[in-house]
């Protein structure tokens, strides 16, 4: 249990996605208007990183990664190399089956999340979550650990910078730097104050 | 005179990164020092070539309805050759880059260029917005680089340039440099100044990239 904890701290804290590996940026930047937008995009990553993370590893174990197709008898197989378009792919697929579902089984959800499910297809974050968990050779609880975290770290550090966002649209600031500057400089000095979290661990 | 055109507007006036805020997330991470960020431009390049060359062959053939998995299966396919020529070649490289060139699938630039430009011009055009917007990329990335590793390290391309403290010189490095929120403050301060050059750039640069982010939502 503490492993899991710790996988999980580990990915929502010291090794942020957002903050640390500069990862899904695009997003970050173009949805970080308004808090509710930032909130309801937040949700989306952590439900598609929770389910796409850990599918992935069961996809990389059983079929990828190299010998690992010797339950059918192709030991000799190493499949690693199309990791990147089957990640994609079982991703799009993910959200695109989550759209589905969220329209038949809860339309309210559906539409305050829907418009933002398929612009995960193309985060890096999502992607990136895959690429790391195969790099470290995560087990599926790891994975399931490390989907929640990183999903639950992007979708704090969008919340947070939506929020100083927010606040600054009122703020009297050099003509040039606002907008795309000053959110570029902010989003630096968070950051630097997630450097900070680095070592954190539960014992 | 049009593909001319298509070549070098993406160079600074509608550049990728600073303008349409496109493709940051490897130009913030990789941008540390230069070797691993030349290495990462010329892969960025190529896929593009590749990526707007084989979407505009075949923009007739592909049926809207499932364009954007296609876009990116072919996307998927040309990042693959990339990952394993630089795994091959080099080694050290490919451990600095570790995820990122993987990453270049999901660079906005790519899919952004095949869906707004490859689906609607010839291959011409297509190679030349390619090359342009890639080009407009490394420009920015190599800049960064450049920079962070000049400033973090007193080097360039791993060969001493400024004399450092530690070695009998005057250099004192600057630590900030070598951690990652460095990236945003120079980016910060690079958009700042264009800005401040080119006023016609303030936010309404922002639309290009919110125009690839709702067309994808509105598949």
């Amino acid at each position: 249990m503490t492993d899991f904890i710790n996988v999980m701290l580990y990915a929502m804290f010291v090794e942020n996605l957002a903050l640390v590996f500069l990862l899904g940026m695009c997003t970050y930047l173009a949805v970080s208007k308004r808090v509710e937008t930032a909130i309801g995009l937040g949700v989306a990553v952590i439900a598609v990183q929770t389910l796409t993370v850990p599918l992935n590893n069961l996809i990389y174990q059983w079929v990828l990664a190299p010998g690992a197709l010797s339950w059918a008898g192709l030991a000799a197989y190493d499949l690693s190399f199309l990791k990147l378009v089957v990640f994609i792919g079982v991703i799009a697929a993910s959200v695109q089956i989550l759209e589905v579902l969220m329209d038949r089984f809860s339309p309210v959800l559906h539409q305050t999340l829907g418009i933002y499910l398929p612009l995960l297809t193309v985060n890096c974050a999502i992607l990136g979550g895959s690429l790391f968990m195969v790099q470290r050779d995560y087990d599926l609880i790891d994975s399931v650990a490390y989907g929640l975290g990183s999903g639950l770290g992007w979708a704090m550090a969008i919340v947070l910078f939506a929020a100083i966002r927010e606040r600054l649209r009122y703020s009297n600031v050099p003509a040039g730097l606002e907008g795309l500057g000053l959110a570029f400089i902010v989003t630096g000095l968070l950051a630097f104050a997630f450097t900070g979290l680095t070592g954190l661990a539960v014992s | 005179m049009n593909v001319f055109r298509h070549l070098t507007t993406p160079l600074l006036e509608q550049n990728p990164i600073t303008v349409q805020i496109l493709g940051l997330c490897s130009a913030l991470a990789v941008s540390r020092s230069l070797e691993p960020a030349l290495i990462m431009s010329a892969a960025v390049i190529s896929v593009l070539l590749f990526s707007n060359l084989a979407v505009s062959l075949m923009r007739h053939l592909m049926p809207q309805s499932i364009r954007l998995i296609l876009e990116v299966t072919i996307i998927a396919s040309g990042v693959i050759v990339v990952d394993e020529f630089i795994k091959a070649y080099a080694p050290d490289i490919s451990e600095v880059l570790s995820v990122f060139v993987g990453l270049i699938i999901t660079n906005c630039i790519i899919l952004g260029r095949a869906e707004a430009f490859a689906m609607q011009h010839g291959p011409l055009d297509s190679l030349a917005d390619a090359l342009g917007n890639g080009v407009g990329y490394a420009i920015i990335l190599i800049s960064v680089a450049a920079f962070r590793e000049l400033a973090g390290n007193g080097s360039l391309l791993d060969v001493q340039i400024l004399p450092l403290m530690d070695a009998g010189g005057w250099y004192r490095p600057n630590q900030l440099m070598l951690y990652a929120p460095s990236a945003f403050f120079i980016i910060g301060f690079l958009i700042w100044a264009i800005r401040s050059l080119r006023t016609g750039q303030s936010d309404a640069g922002m639309q290009p990239a919110a125009g690839t982010s709702e067309r994808i939502a509105d598949r």
